[in-house]
């Protein structure tokens, strides 16, 4: 087994990872602020790449413009999904909340079937498709913005979480909603906060692949799954344990392809969720919780 | 006197007419098509085309005075409800024939319910089990898979390339192309150096091209449909592979062009004759009916007719010429299909015998290659 052959392995890997890293956190942050599943996530990933290309298509946008306005139109979405589905429910049991995620998740996708029709769409490269050469491997020009929008999206994460009180409030949250409500943060905002981000974050994931991967009304479900193992790595936490979570996933499912077999590649991903649940449940990187009594 | 006189001529025109529509109730037809679901993309054609020959057919006065009525129902892509619909059909729509299924899975499941009640099934589905080993009532019109195979794998051996890498989807349509790159490639003097495969909804296949790479061999070919093969088209080009990358005739569509782009220029394919209709020689005995269909479809739905739609036009137009030739029996039209000899179509020639209820031949496909964002026929 080649040098090159590895690092080409190792490379691809860790794109695909930059992405369920992304979406993975889409999923830890709304887990945090409201204790559940948001299995709609993939679809707006789905939604950031079709409304790209809506407004590249139709709009006729530039794309520098089409991105911004692809991003605020699902942040659009994901606010009326928490406002219309997950805001009314009179009893907000986890069971209650995931169920009405996964028909939301259907919903959406029905209504992009029909908005999209059930084709693939093509959406360019943000800088021309030349391959660039790494010590033997290659690479294009669409992965260093996977990595680098990534890199920059996870930045203004932490600082948000850490540097600004609305993120503070949201940790809060996800430390405990009763105390945090009880000394006055508005756990409702929280909320819908966390709908706005992840979904935001998903539809920049969704946007940032779809040059690669192509799109279609239903990338999501897949790119949903994948993105909750790397946040079931990652123990669920909206930081760096998610990222590494979701990097991994990716390079062990591209070295799991190249030197195994490329038919256990899906069973890789899944293989690695079945382990840490039961193994460590609170993920990789987590310390265990103590039971609160 | 006269009185009497117009009295004879509306009796007469009443018992003529009162005859005449009990000699014209409508020939039944039944069909089975996964308008929706996951294999919606071959589905919807299906149905576009097979209501469009039989309006045609109708419009035109029917066969033999007969019109053709059409009872088209959705499986979804779902084996269990495409023989509920079978049964359906068959029990309370009293249909002669049943075009469809579209999916070689669901055909397989209805094939039982077709021999059981005999009724003659036109699948529009490609796997070559449906009619190997043969079956009394069930025919096919999608070109089998071995026959594309044996195209791409003609073109190697004339070329005097022996060694092969074969990546496919893991679904139905790839494991049989899988099976057939395998089977065949002895018969041509090929060796399959390689054998890999890759999800239906995989969005990188960087990881199998490499692999592929470091093994030197003279050809890539790659056995799926839509967006898969678009991906590993640019995933080759990005890894900058310069071995020749054969496809299957699952993306003989302008689609596949436009979402590979850049990285479909020249990569050759098996492929149904629909997409090339304009580029065959007047002799071609095909080019009549493909010119028909093309037009007709793209007046009626402004798309481009394609391969799937053409195997239910294909359907429709063998169970008119059975019916032409006097049947209109299930049993009759069976039998009258296995009579039909050189029926050109949308698919290919077709030639059913009782040996033989898939009909065609290796010069159903033409191999073509991407040029310009075209097809050209390659020699």
């Amino acid at each position: 087994m080649q040098f090159d052959q590895i690092l080409q392995y190792t490379l691809s890997g860790l794109s695909t990872g930059a992405i369920y890293a992304l979406i993975g956190i889409g999923f830890s942050i709304i887990y945090n602020a409201t204790g559940i599943i948001n299995f709609a996530q993939g679809e707006f990933v789905m939604l950031g790449g079709l409304l790209t290309l809506s407004c590249l298509e139709l709009l006729a946008l530039p794309l520098w413009a089409a991105v911004p306005c692809a991003i605020a139109v699902s942040t659009v979405v994901g606010i009326l999904f928490e406002r219309l589905a997950i805001r009314p429910l009179k009893q907000p049991t986890p069971i209650n909340l995931v169920i009405i995620t996964i028909g939301g998740s259907i919903l959406i996708r029905g209504l992009a079937m029909l908005v999209w029709g059930k084709d693939t769409h093509a959406i360019p490269a943000f800088s021309g498709d030349v391959p660039i050469s790494v010590g033997g491997a290659t690479i294009l020009p669409q992965h260093l913005w996977i990595l680098a929008i990534t890199l920059v999206t996870i930045c203004i994460n932490k600082i948000y979480f850490y540097h600004t009180i609305s993120g503070k409030a949201m940790r809060a949250c996800s430390y405990n909603r009763r105390a945090a409500g009880l000394v006055g943060i508005d756990v409702r905002r929280m909320v819908l906060f966390s709908f706005i981000i992840s979904s935001a974050m998903g539809a920049v994931a969704g946007i940032i692949v779809a040059p690669l991967t192509m799109t279609a009304y239903d990338v999501g479900v897949m790119l949903g799954l994948k993105g909750f193992c790397a946040a079931i790595i990652g123990g669920m936490s909206s930081g760096l344990s998610t990222v590494i979570g979701g990097l991994l996933l990716g390079v062990l499912e591209s070295l799991g392809a190249g030197l195994i077999s490329s038919g256990y590649k899906d069973a890789i991903a899944f293989i690695i969720l079945l382990l840490i649940l039961f193994i460590r449940p609170q993920g990789l990187f987590g310390k265990a919780d103590s039971e609160r009594v | 006197m006269n009185v009497k006189f117009t009295h004879y001529v509306i009796a007469a025109a009443t018992l003529l007419f009162s005859s005449n529509v009990f000699a014209a109730a409508p020939i039944k037809i039944g069909a089975l098509f996964a308008v929706t679901g996951p294999a919606a993309f071959l589905g919807e054609p299906e149905r576009n085309s097979a209501k469009m020959v039989i309006d045609e057919i109708n419009k035109a006065g029917g066969v033999k005075g007969r019109k053709l009525e059409l009872i088209v129902y959705d499986t979804a892509g779902d084996a269990t409800k495409a023989v509920q619909l079978a049964t359906k059909l068959i029990k309370d729509d009293k249909v002669v024939a049943i075009i469809g299924p579209s999916t070689t899975g669901e055909t397989m499941a209805v094939i039982p319910v077709a021999e059981k009640e005999q009724i003659p099934l036109i699948s529009c589905s490609a796997g070559s089990k449906i009619t190997d080993p043969i079956k009394k009532w069930v025919f096919k019109t999608a070109q089998n898979d071995a026959l594309a195979v044996g195209r791409i794998y003609e073109y190697l051996q004339k070329t005097k390339q022996t060694s092969v890498s074969i990546l496919t989807v893991s679904d139905g349509f790839g494991a049989s192309g899988r099976e057939q790159l395998k089977v065949q490639a002895a018969k041509y003097g090929i060796t399959v150096v390689s054998d890999d495969t890759y999800g239906p909804k995989d969005t990188d296949m960087t990881a199998q091209l490499t692999k592929i790479r470091g093994t030197h061999s003279q050809a890539i070919i790659c056995w799926g449909t839509n967006p898969g093969p678009a991906v590993i088209a640019k995933n080759a080009r990005q890894l900058g592979i310069k071995t020749p990358l054969f496809m299957s005739h699952g993306v003989s569509s302008k689609k596949f062009i436009e979402l590979a782009g850049e990285a479909a220029e020249g990569i050759k394919l098996p492929s149904g004759k629909v997409v090339v209709a304009d580029l065959l020689a007047n002799s071609d005995q095909q080019k009549k009916p493909l010119m028909a269909f093309v037009k007709d479809y793209q007046k009626h739905y402004k798309a481009e007719g394609d391969h799937f739609g053409g195997h239910a036009w294909d359907a429709v137009m063998l169970i008119r010429h059975a019916v032409e030739n006097g049947a209109d029996t299930a049993t009759g039209i069976r039998d009258q299909l296995e009579k039909i000899k050189g029926f050109a179509g949308i698919g290919g020639s077709f030639n059913y015998s009782a040996q033989d209820h898939a009909g065609l031949a290796k010069d159903a496909f033409v191999l073509v290659e991407i040029k310009n964002k075209d097809w050209v026929i390659v020699k």
